[in-house]
């Protein structure tokens, strides 16, 4: 009765969602004991992340178990992909918020303090006369509380390389579906496995990027708007190429066990729709952030 | 397929209850979880109430009597949050939650286990908020807009106040998927688009903007949090920032926030005016349609909250007219109640006098924002008791009078018994006559000048402080009846038949009062006649 409305699948009451409260509760009196500045709170917040991940864990298990059982009927099938769906497009409006940032920055804010326009010419006058704008905004305003940096980082050296990388895995992401709609398994094993591969390399890559960026050409966190943007950007779509990398991993790690049928693979599709996500978000930084 | 609801096991479902603090715990059903957010919402209500009865006593009379400006601050920074948040967003979920599966024919929420998570954040994000009173340097005082450079100065509480607002966007983002995924993939078969019932169309909408905007007021936290802890400069001019960037980034939610607030409102009167008029609803599609391009316009009007912070001129005018055209579509729902209830056969009870209400006092706030949109005009206003007069006549009768109507409407289908009307009307009018002695004199309060977020005043503002004061006092403990009320219905009464109210059209009232555990485990079969009316 897999397509008969009568018996979508309630599932019965579950512990994880509360788990999950409670981890997401630790870990922020965690991060804000932190921030606030005393040790403890870094191994209240390690406590908490280690809870979320049990949370993930066992949640995730139960799904994969009810879903292995055949509980899931196609409509319930719809719903997750509904669900899916719209929490993608809530992540592109964390980006948007970034870039809009970023967008100020250089279309408005930069200029203005420069001394353009009817709006900028009060600040220019009077704080900071000799102040020039430019982009990449090397030397701030008020350089006193900042870094000011040498160089960035060009488009195209590693950028570049990484965009390759994504892009690619895009690709192959394609094929191992194409391979899984076949039921062609090792075809499936495979792609996926060239697609984790490929989602770790660019997280290195990035990483050696920001050594480079700390190391030798003083672009931190704290060189003024630029370092602000660029290392936001970066950082938040770095830590969304971990997760979707993860997120894979664990989908390859199932492929393996034989999980998924030609038919019936939703997990497969929701973290394919999720890598897409992160590759167009990654061609905005390229483009607007590293290029242009 | 044991777990699965099917036919089968309809009958036993109430058996299936399970028992004790596990049912609340890990309940994964519409109703408890319903039941939960609106109780919750309740009490936050009182939390939040009791905070401005702290500041409507302190601005009792000029001087500083009770408490010190730190902590007045404190009151109106943590009592919109509380509001906002805690109060009114909860509410709308949790009357979603209960009505949306029984109105469009489903067993219950796409994901109740999600729907579950969404509502046990709310306690625990509270909790973070709340405890920032006990910290060093207290409570946040920079006014629940966050503004740099002075949210920056925020003590200990800082890093909790922007946790807290992660947290609570978590759960309105959760809660939003889960709703768009319960309208769009659960109705019963014939339930087509243009049957829904309007509550359920306005819960769509908002479900969108809360996922469209939420995710932006995170950003703009994480920035703050960064600019204060990480050393940015996202809007600190000094590094080529700008304070007024935050502006722009919190006011993109907010103005599509403030939509969020109201349209469930506007979807539950929509349920309620029709009902009491026993006339369909005028113009449905057009209502629809409205209310859409209310949600779409709400992206463009932002900076109408910024026109004095010195804006190009072009940005002034644009965000001006845009501004303006927002009262188109709101004037077509309007008339389209209006129209309802003309030569309908009107009864007024409780529900349908909160509706009204609704009707009469968001149109007076409605008409204080168009004066406010006017550019110019709003050098007068801005950041004057105008303002707070203004948003507080859409938020107090507008917004959770349509929530207090939704409640005395469906209560007797929740409880299954009648609630008491002589102490309905009476929650009423002792409401809508205080609320208007406490915010009616706001208005000449803003015009003459009075700043907003100031705990002292000069005396040529008394009588109207004081006489605001005293209609928030009476505001503030009416609602103790709406209290009663509740409990009374939920202990017993005259028990209610499943239609309730003669008027009454929709797939929610075939169900018994009150209904099952599960809503609909046998999809109706939607037809014209049964469909919305
Ligand atoms: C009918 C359409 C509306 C218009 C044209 C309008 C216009 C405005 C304008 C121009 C302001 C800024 C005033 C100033 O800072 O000087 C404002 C503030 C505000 N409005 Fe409205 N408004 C409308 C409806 C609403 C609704 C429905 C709500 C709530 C549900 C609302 C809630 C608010 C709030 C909370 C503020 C104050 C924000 C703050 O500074 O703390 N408005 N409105
Ligand atoms: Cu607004």
């Amino acid at each position: 009765m897999s397509d008969s409305q009568g018996a979508y699948f309630i599932p019965e009451p579950s512990r994880w969602p509360i788990v999950g409260t409670l981890a997401l509760f630790v870990s922020f009196i965690g991060a804000a004991v932190m921030l606030n500045g005393s040790g403890f709170g870094t191994f209240i917040f390690g406590i908490g992340i280690a809870m979320v991940i049990y949370m993930f864990a066992g949640w995730f298990a139960d799904v994969i178990g009810e879903s292995l059982k055949g509980l899931y009927s196609d409509q319930v099938d719809v719903s997750f992909r509904w669900g899916m769906g719209w929490f993608i497009l809530s992540e592109v409006m964390f980006f948007a918020a970034f870039f809009g940032a970023l967008f100020y920055a250089r279309v408005l804010s930069v200029p203005w303090l420069g001394g353009e326009g009817a709006g900028g010419i009060a600040t220019h006058e009077f704080l900071w006369p000799s102040f020039e704008a430019s982009w990449p905004l090397d030397v701030m305003p008020d350089p006193a509380n900042f870094m000011v940096f040498e160089e960035v980082i060009p488009a195209f050296g590693l950028p570049a390389v990484n965009t390759l990388l994504l892009l690619s895995s895009g690709v192959t992401v394609t094929f191992a579906h194409w391979a899984l709609k076949k039921d062609n398994r090792s075809g499936l094993c495979c792609w996926l496995f060239a697609t984790v591969l490929l989602g770790f390399t660019f997280v290195a890559c990035q990483a050696y990027e920001y050594y480079e960026a700390y190391h030798h050409m003083g672009l931190t966190l704290r060189s003024g708007i630029y370092g602000s943007t660029f290392f936001m950007l970066t950082g938040f779509h770095g830590f969304h190429v971990i997760m979707g990398a993860t997120m894979l991993l664990v989908i390859l790690i199932r492929s393996m066990k034989g999980h998924f049928s030609e038919k019936h693979h939703f997990a497969f599709e929701g973290v394919a729709w999720y890598w897409h996500f992160v590759d167009v978000v990654w061609l905005g930084l390229f483009i607007f952030v590293y290029w242009l | 397929m044991s777990e699965a609801v099917s036919h089968e096991d309809h009958h036993d479902d109430h058996d299936h209850k399970p028992t004790g603090i596990k049912r609340w715990l890990f309940s994964t059903n519409h109703k408890d979880i319903g039941t939960m957010y609106l109780v919750f919402a309740l009490i936050m209500f009182f939390v939040g109430g009791a905070m401005a009865m702290v500041i409507r006593a302190e601005l009792f009379q000029p001087g500083l009597q009770y408490v010190d400006p730190q902590f007045f601050n404190s009151m109106t920074t943590v009592h919109a949050l509380v509001m906002i948040f805690g109060a009114l967003m909860p509410a709308g979920v949790g009357l979603a939650n209960w009505m949306i599966p029984m109105m469009i024919g489903a067993p219950d929420m796409a994901m109740p286990r999600m729907n579950n998570m969404s509502f046990w954040i709310l306690p625990f994000a509270a909790t973070l908020l709340i405890a920032t009173f006990f910290m060093e340097g207290g409570a946040p005082a920079g006014g629940w807009t966050m503004y740099p450079p002075l949210v920056l100065q925020t003590g200990d509480a800082f890093p909790f106040l922007i946790f807290a607002v992660h947290f609570l966007g978590i759960s309105s983002i959760m809660g939003a998927i889960n709703i768009i995924a319960t309208v769009f993939n659960m109705r019963a078969p014939g339930m087509t688009f243009m049957k829904l019932p309007l509550f359920v169309w306005t819960w769509i909408i908002t479900a969108f903007l809360l996922i469209a905007s939420m995710p932006v007021l995170a950003g703009a936290v994480t920035m703050l949090l960064t600019d204060k802890f990480f050393g940015t400069a996202f809007f600190n001019a000094a590094g080529g920032g700008d304070p007024v960037l935050f502006q722009h980034v919190f006011w993109f939610f907010g103005h599509p926030e403030v939509y969020i607030l109201v349209l469930p409102s506007f979807g539950i009167i929509s349920q309620i005016i029709p009902t009491f008029a026993r006339k369909p609803l005028f113009g449905y599609e057009s209502m629809v349609y409205a209310t859409a391009s209310i949600a779409f316009l709400s992206f463009f009007v932002w900076a109408h909250h910024m026109f004095t912070v010195g804006m190009p001129l072009t940005g002034e005018l644009f965000f001006m007219y845009a501004t303006m055209s927002i009262a188109v579509p709101t004037g077509v729902k309007i008339f389209n109640w209006t129209a309802t209830m003309w030569k309908g056969s009107m009864t007024f009870e409780t529900p349908m006098l909160f509706a009204i209400g609704v009707l009469f006092m968001f149109s007076i706030g409605g008409f204080s924002g168009l004066m406010m949109g006017i550019t110019p005009v709003d050098f007068q206003y801005h950041d004057t008791y105008f303002i707070v007069a203004h948003f507080h006549y859409v938020i107090v009768p507008g917004i959770i009078y349509g929530v207090i109507g939704g409640v005395y409407f469906w209560l007797p289908k929740w409880t299954g018994n009648m609630y008491d009307e002589k102490l309905g009307k009476l929650h009423f009018w002792i409401s809508t006559i205080s609320v208007n002695v406490l915010f009616f004199p706001q208005h000449f309060l803003g015009l003459a000048g009075m700043p907003r977020r100031i705990p002292d005043y000069n005396i040529q503002f008394a009588e109207w402080n004081m006489i605001s004061s005293i209609g928030g006092f009476v505001f503030g403990l009416s609602q103790l009846i709406l209290v009663w009320v509740v409990i009374k219905c939920v202990r017993g009464g005259e028990k209610a038949t499943d239609q309730v109210w003669e008027g009454a059209q929709g797939l929610e009232w075939t169900l018994s009062s009150p209904p099952p555990f599960h809503s609909f485990t046998v999809p109706p079969q939607v037809t014209d006649a049964s469909a919305h009316s």
